[in-house]
C-alpha cells in the first residue's frame, strides 16, 4: 500500500536542545543572547517555510533485495543488508522540507548573513532527520496491532553505514516519489535538498540489533547506531 | 584605544555596521587599506579563529565575525586593488561529488578569507575534473576536499588522482578534511595534507603555501 502524508511544520519541528547539542552550543538556560536570537529566529523561519510531506509504499523483502541487488554489493555487507531479512514489514520512503526552506538559507548565505543561514541549515537538517522518524511512526501504526504490537519500525538510508548514495537511483525508480516533488539528479543529490529516503523497517526490536564491526564502522565518527539500537531495544 | 584594534575588537564582538563604519572611518583617515586589512580585520579574525579553537567561542559566532569581516572588506576592496595589494594566494575548495554537506567547508573557507587568502569555492557535490580544472584556470597551488559521508570519501581519491594525472603533482596540491576524513586516509589516498577542523585548515594551508 502507498501512503502519501502531510505534516505541519510544527509536528516536524526539532527539539531545542537537540539543536543545541548537535552544534555543540551551551544548554539553552545558558545560551549568549546573540546566540539564542539567532535559534529564535532560525526556529521563525522554518515553522514559517517548511512544508512537510513524505511518501511510503510497502514492498516484500525480495522487491526490496531487487533495490539493492543494482549495486553489486554483498547484502550482507551492509547493515540494512543484514537487518532487512528479520523485518516483518518493509516500505520505501522519501520525505521532504519543501523548496522554501533551502531557497532561504541560499538567499541568507549569499547575502552575507552566514549565521542565520547556518542556524536555519543546522534546524532543517534536523527537521528533515525527523521526517524519517515520523514516517517511520506512521508505517509502524498501519502493521497489523498499530504500535501495540511489540514491533519497532527504524528508518535506514542511502549513504550511511555501507548504503551508498547510488542506492537512491532504484529505491526512486521503484517508488517514483514525484508527487511529493522530489528528484534526484546525476550524483545522486535529491532535490529539494532537505530531503531524506530510504527504508523504512518494522520489526521485533532485536531485528534492529547488529555488530556494528563493519570496514566502513572504523571511519564513522558518529557511531549514532548504538544509540538506535538502545531506542528500539529499550523499550 | 587606536582605530585598527577597535575595528578589531569589534569584528570580534561580531558587529559588522560598527566595522563598516570604522574602516570607512581610517580609510577618510588616510590610513592604507592594506594595513586595515592586516591590522584590523585579519588581526581580529585570527583571535577568533584562535578562541574558536580554544572552544571559547562557538561556530555561530565566528559566521557573526565573518559577516562583519565582511562588510570592512567591502569598503577596503576598491582601495586594496589600487595600493597593488595581494591577497595570500588562492585556494579553491569544495564538497565532493555526491556529498552535498558544505557546513564545514563553508566554514573552512570563511576562516581562509579572514586570514587573508583568495578562495574559489565550488559549492557541493563537485566532479574531479572540475576541482582540477578550477586550479588550473585560476592558477591556484592548492585544493580543498570535504566530504562528509564514508560513502562520498573515495571520491578524495579520484581528484588525487586526477592532480596527478594531468601532471599536476609538483604544482598543485590537495588537503582534505571532513568529519569521517583522517590523517591516515588522508596519507593513504596520496592526499598533501589532512585538517581535522577549519581552524587547523588555516594552519596547514598556510604551511603548505609557505606563508606565516
Amino acid at each position: 500500500m502507498r501512503a502519501i502524508v502531510r505534516f505541519t511544520a510544527e509536528e516536524a519541528r526539532p527539539e531545542l536542545e537537540e539543536l543545541l547539542q548537535a552544534q555543540g552550543l551551551p544548554k539553552a538556560d545558558a545560551l549568549a543572547p546573540r546566540l539564542r536570537a539567532l535559534v529564535d529566529e532560525a526556529f521563525a523561519a522554518y515553522l514559517e517555510l517548511a512544508e512537510p510531506r513524505g511518501v511510503f509504499e510497502d514492498l516484500t523483502a525480495e522487491a526490496f533485495a531487487a533495490v539493492l541487488q543494482p549495486l553489486a554489493l554483498e547484502p550482507a555487507a551492509l547493515v540494512v543488508g543484514r537487518v532487512y531479512p528479520r523485518a516483518n514489514a518493509l516500505a520505501l520512503y522519501v520525505a521532504t522540507l519543501g523548496e522554501a526552506v533551502p531557497a532561504r538559507i541560499r538567499a541568507l548565505m549569499d547575502d552575507g548573513s552566514l549565521a542565520q543561514g547556518y542556524m536555519l541549515d543546522a534546524v532543517a537538517s534536523l527537521g528533515a532527520d525527523l521526517l524519517s522518524d515520523l514516517l517511520a511512526e506512521r508505517f509502524l501504526d498501519r502493521q497489523p496491532g498499530g504500535g501495540s504490537n511489540g514491533l519497532r519500525a527504524l528508518p535506514y538510508s542511502p549513504g550511511y553505514c555501507g548504503w551508498p548514495t547510488t542506492g537512491q537511483r532504484p529505491l526512486f525508480a521503484a517508488l517514483r516519489p514525484e508527487e511529493i516533488g522530489v528528484s534526484l539528479n546525476e550524483s545522486c543529490l535529491m532535490s529539494p535538498i532537505k530531503s531524506v529516503s530510504g527504508v523504512l523497517v518494522a520489526g521485533a526490536p532485536q531485528a534492529h540489533k547488529f555488530r556494528p564491526d563493519f570496514p566502513f564502522c572504523h571511519q564513522c565518527r558518529t557511531r549514532e547506531c548504538g544509540a538506535r539500537m538502545a531506542s528500539v531495544l529499550s523499550h | 584605544m587606536e582605530i585598527l584594534e577597535r575595528i578589531a575588537s569589534a569584528l570580534q564582538q561580531g558587529d559588522d555596521q560598527q566595522v563598516a563604519t570604522l574602516t570607512a572611518e581610517a580609510l577618510a583617515g588616510g590610513m592604507a587599506a592594506g594595513e586595515i586589512l592586516q591590522r584590523g580585520l585579519v588581526a581580529g579574525m585570527n583571535v577568533v579563529g584562535e578562541q574558536f579553537k580554544a572552544r571559547e567561542i562557538f561556530l555561530p559566532d565566528v559566521l557573526l565575525s565573518a559577516r562583519a569581516m565582511y562588510a570592512g572588506l567591502d569598503h577596503l576592496k576598491p582601495h586594496l586593488a589600487r595600493e597593488g595589494v595581494s591577497l595570500r594566494g588562492k585556494v579553491v575548495i569544495g564538497s565532493v561529488q555526491g556529498d552535498l554537506h558544505d557546513i564545514g567547508k563553508n566554514l573552512v573557507g570563511i576562516m581562509l578569507k579572514g586570514a587573508g587568502f583568495e578562495v574559489i569555492d565550488l559549492g557541493h557535490d563537485v566532479a574531479p575534473e572540475r576541482f582540477v580544472e578550477a586550479a588550473q584556470r585560476e592558477k591556484a597551488p592548492l585544493i580543498g576536499l570535504s566530504a562528509l559521508l564514508t560513502t562520498t570519501m573515495p571520491r578524495m581519491k579520484d581528484v588525487v588522482s586526477l592532480v596527478r594525472e594531468r601532471g599536476l603533482g609538483g604544482s598543485v596540491r590537495v588537503i582534505v578534511g571532513g568529519a569521517p576524513v583522517n590523517a591516515d586516509f588522508a596519507r593513504e589516498i596520496g592526499a598533501d595534507d589532512y585538517a581535522c577542523d577549519a581552524a587547523t585548515a588555516v594552519e596547514r594551508v598556510k604551511a603548505l603555501m609557505g606563508v606565516s
